[in-house]
């Protein structure tokens, strides 16, 4: 399918996938008392690759960890294909899952299965194929994401880029409709990192599938978005194109851009406190 | 006014039996709804189109239980020497060691089989259970199971529960078994009584109700072994050092729910 340029001008009809494939409203999400997520409002359309950017304690993961309905958030709601998590019933939310595919950040590869078994999982528990149509379909999968001939290796004899490409095989075995990728290219070198960026771009334009990456790699970020999404302390800083990011006047977009570190001016009253476990009143700036 | 240092110590005190009392019954709790669970998914499974697959339940099988015989062989013979050594030894004493066989066939069938064959599969098995859902936890292949919409209770506890609960008392009655006939063969070496004599005492003396006494405690413990070990890889936190601790934990709250258990069974079932 052909990517929709201007979405907004397309009206949603019942029979069809809509347009927006994840719709967030005003998410909001608590670990204990800390509040995680402060409000988040975003949506990711169809066969586009959406980056969700940030720092280290952004939220970013936490954020993917809801877009998979891997967590409860506390206030908000949100639509995946058009269907709100929260109103679904378990057989709703089973239907709904053989639609995503995941690729973890470690790959989260079964250890006691072969690469091959692995990939062969989802469609073992999901369909009724034969076992020699199955192995065709891993063996296919396994040839998009380069590692054909290795379907019978388990996944400690493999390297690290591999695992990830094997995951990527196992996220896309089901031909899903979205496919989250958690920092695909975290701990690779730059040429392995940058084979997988053309892998997801690829995957994306061969299967027509929408893509939400969570990284913290701008390089990987800029050559593979189509739209980034900046997360700052639980907050969207912005979403927009490549292009509406690079141009941003946002002092902390830019910061993230330049890889510059935060200002660190601290309320010396406020630094007292924090240390001495005092609570002091005015506004601490950090 | 201010709290004096013995009002502080009281509070953090009750404030940490508090905190213990309640993640104990938490804990108890989830082994409660993981029991559930996986006998709705055991019962309900296949018309939920997600059925248990018995080729899971049958690897599980040969962890627990095949690879176990050779221990569980060994120790039990052990035992029912060391029951065979004592028993003679203390009836010596009255004169009675030829009575020795009652102790022995008592002893191994309602008491040290099951108990022996518990504690032997909650340290082999147990601990594995938990390390690997543990390790499973931390590599986000739990989440991968529920992302990929199968779930994790009914692809990896049913299975490992199913083979527990098959397979302790499988051993218990080979436990019973080698005990018996280690006990005899000692038995026949020190006071000269013959195997086939022996095992004629063993008949009359047990009726089917001693064995199925310690048939019955091995279910119990085999569901106690399997939900512990379930319970502490899925509260795993923190780590290779997190898995350390969970399996640990498995081992101990295993062994020590086994020997309660135990005596409460033994206490119920001779009054």
């Amino acid at each position: 399918m052909a990517k929709n340029k201007n979405p907004e001008q397309t009206a949603p009809t019942p029979d069809k996938v809509p347009d927006k494939v994840i719709e967030v409203d005003n998410l909001v999400t608590h670990y204990g008392e800390r509040e995680i997520l402060k409000g988040i409002t975003l949506d990711v359309r169809e066969n586009e690759i959406m980056v969700i950017m940030g720092g280290s304690g952004s939220g970013k993961s936490t954020l993917l960890r809801h877009l998979m309905a891997l967590e409860t958030h506390t206030s908000g709601t949100m639509k995946i294909l058009g269907k709100d998590i929260e109103k679904l019933t378990a057989m709703e939310m089973f239907n709904l899952r053989k639609k995503l595919g995941v690729a973890f950040q470690g790959g989260a590869l079964f250890s006691s299965m072969t690469v091959g078994e692995n990939i062969m999982l989802p469609l073992c528990e999901h369909t009724d194929l034969d076992p020699t149509t199955m192995e065709i379909m891993a063996r296919m999968k396994l040839e998009v994401v380069s590692l054909a001939g290795f379907e019978n290796l388990m996944p400690a004899e493999l390297s690290g880029g591999m695992v990830k490409r094997a995951a990527f095989a196992r996220a896309i075995i089901m031909d899903p409709k979205i496919l989250f990728c958690d920092e695909p290219s975290a701990g690779l070198d730059p040429v392995v990192a940058s084979a997988l960026d053309e892998l997801i771009l690829d995957m994306r334009a061969a299967m027509g599938m929408t893509v939400v990456v969570v990284t913290h790699e701008l390089d990987s970020a800029l050559k593979i978005a189509d739209r980034i999404t900046i997360l700052d302390k639980g907050l969207i800083l912005m979403i927009g194109t490549v292009d509406e990011v690079k141009k941003s006047k946002n002092q902390r977009v830019q910061n993230l851009l330049n890889r510059m570190p935060e200002d660190d001016t601290i309320d010396p009253d406020e630094y007292l406190g924090r240390l001495t476990g005092e609570e002091i009143g005015g506004d601490a700036t950090l | 006014m201010a709290p004096t240092d013995n009002q502080n110590w009281l509070a953090r005190f009750f404030d940490k039996v508090g905190r213990y009392s309640v993640a104990g019954i938490e804990e108890i709790g989830n082994g409660g709804v993981l029991v559930v669970e996986s006998f709705f998914w055991l019962i309900l499974g296949r018309r939920r189109k997600q059925p248990v697959r018995v080729g899971s339940i049958f690897a599980q099988m040969m962890e627990i239980g095949i690879q176990a015989i050779p221990i569980v062989a060994l120790l039990a013979s052990a035992i029912g020497v060391m029951l065979a050594i004592q028993g003679i030894h203390t009836l010596r004493i009255f004169g009675a060691e030829s009575r020795v066989t009652i102790g022995i066939a008592f002893s191994v069938v309602r008491e040290f089989s099951p108990l022996i064959t518990g504690i032997l599969v909650a340290g082999r098995s147990g601990s594995a259970l938990a390390a690997r859902i543990g390790t499973m936890k931390i590599n986000q292949e739990i989440d991968a199971l529920i992302v990929m919409g199968i779930n994790p209770t009914r692809f990896l506890v049913v299975p490992a529960l199913l083979a527990m609960l098959v397979m302790v008392p499988m051993l218990t009655i080979l436990s019973d078994l080698m005990g018996l006939l280690a006990a005899g063969l000692y038995v026949g070496i020190d006071l000269g009584i013959s195997l086939a004599a022996y095992f004629d005492e063993v008949r009359d003396i047990l009726t089917v109700d001693d064995v199925w006494h310690g048939i019955g405690k091995s279910v119990i413990f085999a569901l106690l072994i399997a939900v512990i070990g379930v319970v502490n890889g899925i509260s795993v936190t923190g780590g290779a050092e997190g898995v350390g601790k969970a399996t640990t934990r498995a081992v101990v709250q295993a062994i020590s729910a086994i020997i309660v258990t135990d005596m409460i069974f033994a206490f119920v079932a001779t009054r």
